[in-house]
């Protein structure tokens, strides 16, 4: 309190005591209400059904027990739909780091007819919502036949159209004389995309890596649109299933929350490996 | 590194007309690369996404009843029936429609507000630069925003059961909270009705739009509908801090301490120096909302379906219902393109009113420095 009763400079009325205690139980409060339902959510994998009804709220079960986790990976689908989703996420993440880097390098380096029109229309591409094209790629992947299939579900997650817009603004910000260097010493546009460009591209790369595995591993309008066969489930399609109440009787909190808690784990862990490149990334994104 | 004698190479390289013969070959090498590089990205983006919306909407044309190819002979032109269908049709399409455009209107209506307002707010709490634990906090808020919306949909359902978390916490301060998600009532007819208000004028309740009354229009998002709101403000809010931080750390604390000087109060500074140059990150928060908030699927398929009285119906579950389950594909693929028109129109109008207002900006330059 002292403080503000001395004579307030600029200097002095930005460090306030009080206004810093109340700062911090603000963000603390704000904090504690976004972190709660996730350790709700984990206690609550842990208790028995009726418990788990019963006390909602508790951190700390009554009576601890691994019975939803061991009915899942046990008794359940389960680890099929995860190996789906894993299998799905890593070749759709391959892919669209290749893709993606490969055109981007093209649209942002060489020079040939036709480069502006493809670049409009990749930015015209990325304006189109999802969701209307929930009936369109069923229709498409029905007709190549390519429904209900790993490919199905694969290729139209090769590519997207975001990814080439970052990878070319990326190759933009990079200087030109790097490469001149490669070409001159006559290496082809291949060789020297492969072998100079990617190499310094690494930065751009690991937001590609991020966004397509966040992006692949959270679908799931299109696994509903693409597969009908259980062998080809993935875990939003399965967990979502779990959800609208496809298990046998009662409410069984436990199972669904386990599940969910699972399928957190692989972008959590993600998003701790690469949280300083998060922050950064949507600094660059504003930027440019 | 030294920069000199790279310098003519690089205006070498800018396409002058004087090239070598050797030099244009290396060209001509590039246009075939060019294409090859791109062509992945063309074929896989050309045949999932713009084939696809071709052959839609062709069959929002046609009256294609799911059996066979879209393509085949037998299948028929029948104009805009399908859009005649859900606008004016008169029956329970038109009606489940008017619905999911009711429940995504004031869905938009909330959400958007709340999350820039909030995510904004968290933004400038998180910058304040003598903040300890920064890192912690923009960890903590942005958590849920990398975690799917079927899994967070799943712990949504439990926190807001009946005896669930939230009753349980309300109930702490002496409120007893409402069976989320299995209340259908409007929560703008719920406070009406707290002041004793339990219908409509005749003026409101007689007529209608989309088979909807005016009134029903006017019913604000059902309880389970504001469950719904409730979490798409917590899953969004944190990628938006993110970008809201990004655009306070690249403004300098110039203007802010000059502000300071002339004894603007924090709040004043706020309003009149920061938020304006906020402008673009603004925009680019409020098109992503709008656009988002417009095509919600994941939650309404793994929660609700719909119920409880089709109040969390919205118009992208209605397209995939009434295609997949109900087999009425045209009129599916017609109301998806409706969406996408919606989309378009909300993105220009705000386009169009957080436009900068240049020429008054240019006047007032011109009007300031260029006076002899």
């Amino acid at each position: 309190m002292t403080a503000i009763a001395k004579p307030a400079g600029p200097q002095r009325r930005r460090t306030r005591p009080l206004a810093q205690a109340c700062l911090y139980a603000v963000l603390g409060a704000l904090a504690l209400v976004y972190i709660f339902p996730f350790l709700v959510q984990v206690a609550t994998s842990f208790k028995p059904d009726a418990e788990a009804a019963a006390n909602t709220v508790a951190l700390i079960p009554q009576t601890f027990t691994f019975a939803a986790y061991d009915r899942l990976f046990a008794h359940s689908d389960f680890p099929l739909w995860f190996a789906n989703s894993a299998v799905v996420t890593v070749a759709a993440t391959l892919g669209r780091v290749f893709f993606a880097s490969l055109a981007g390098y093209a649209l942002a380096r060489l020079r040939f007819r036709g480069r502006s029109l493809v670049f409009a229309l990749i930015v015209a591409v990325m304006a189109v919502p999802s969701v209307v094209l929930l009936i369109p790629k069923f229709l498409v992947l029905n007709q190549l036949g390519l429904y209900d299939s790993y490919a199905g579900m694969i290729v139209p997650l090769l590519v997207d159209a975001a990814g080439v817009f970052i990878m070319k603004n990326f190759f933009e910000s990079i200087p030109v004389s790097i490469e001149e260097q490669a070409r001159i010493d006559g290496a082809g546009p291949f060789r020297t995309y492969w072998s100079v460009v990617l190499p310094m591209a690494r930065p751009a790369l690991v937001t590609i890596v991020i966004l397509s595995f966040q992006g692949s591993w959270n679908e799931l309008s299109h696994f509903i649109v693409a597969t009908q066969s259980p062998e080809l489930t993935t875990l939003t399609k399965g967990v979502a299933s779990l959800s609208s109440g496809q298990l046998s009787q009662g409410t069984q909190y436990p199972v669904k929350l386990a599940a969910a808690a699972i399928m957190t784990i692989p972008v959590a862990i993600l998003f701790f490996v690469f949280q300083k490149h998060i922050v950064n990334k949507s600094e660059g994104a504003v930027k440019g | 590194m030294t920069l000199a004698p790279q310098t003519p190479r690089r205006t070498g390289s800018s396409s002058g007309p004087a090239r070598t013969g050797p030099a244009r070959r290396a060209r001509r090498g590039e246009g075939t690369a060019g294409w090859l590089f791109t062509l992945p990205v063309i074929v896989i983006l050309g045949l999932f996404l713009l084939v696809p919306v071709l052959m839609a909407l062709w069959v929002s044309f046609s009256d294609w009843t799911g059996r066979g190819s879209p393509l085949a002979p037998g299948v028929g032109f029948v104009g805009l029936d399908n859009y005649a269908e859900i606008t004016s049709g008169g029956g329970l399409p038109e009606r489940d429609f008017g619905l999911a455009m009711r429940n995504n209107a004031w869905y938009v209506l909330l959400v958007v507000p709340l999350q820039t307002g909030l995510s904004l707010f968290l933004a400038v709490l998180v910058n304040r630069a003598v903040l300890r634990g920064r890192g912690f906090f923009r960890t903590a808020f942005y958590f849920p925003s990398v975690t799917s919306s079927v899994a967070i949909t799943v712990l949504w359902m439990f926190l807001f059961s009946s005896s669930g978390a939230v009753n349980q916490v309300l109930s702490w301060v002496g409120l007893s909270g409402p069976n989320w998600f299995n209340d259908p009532r409007g929560i703008v007819h719920v406070a009406l009705s707290s002041i004793g208000v339990d219908s409509g004028p005749a003026a409101l309740t007689g007529s209608d739009a989309l088979g909807v009354t005016w009134w029903d229009w006017l019913s604000g998002p059902s309880v389970a509908m504001s469950a719904f709101i409730l979490m798409a403000v917590f899953t969004t809010s944190g990628t938006f801090m993110l970008l809201f931080i990004a655009a306070l750390q690249n403004i300098g604390p110039e203007i802010d301490e000059a502000g300071l000087m002339d004894g603007a109060s924090a709040w004043q500074r706020f309003w009149r120096l920061t938020l304006p140059q906020l402008r673009p990150t603004l925009f680019t928060v409020l098109t992503l909302g709008l656009i988002g908030c417009w095509q919600v699927f994941d939650q309404i398929y793994t929660g609700t379906q719909g119920a409880p009285g089709k109040t969390t119906l919205t118009p992208a579950y209605l397209s995939y219902e009434a295609a997949f389950r109900d087999q009425r594909w045209g009129q599916g693929a017609a109301i998806s393109f409706i969406l996408f028109a919606v989309i378009v129109a909300f993105t220009l109008f705000q386009r169009w009113a957080l436009r900068e207002r240049d020429g008054e900006r240019r006047f007032r330059k011109t009007a300031n420095g260029g006076a002899p």
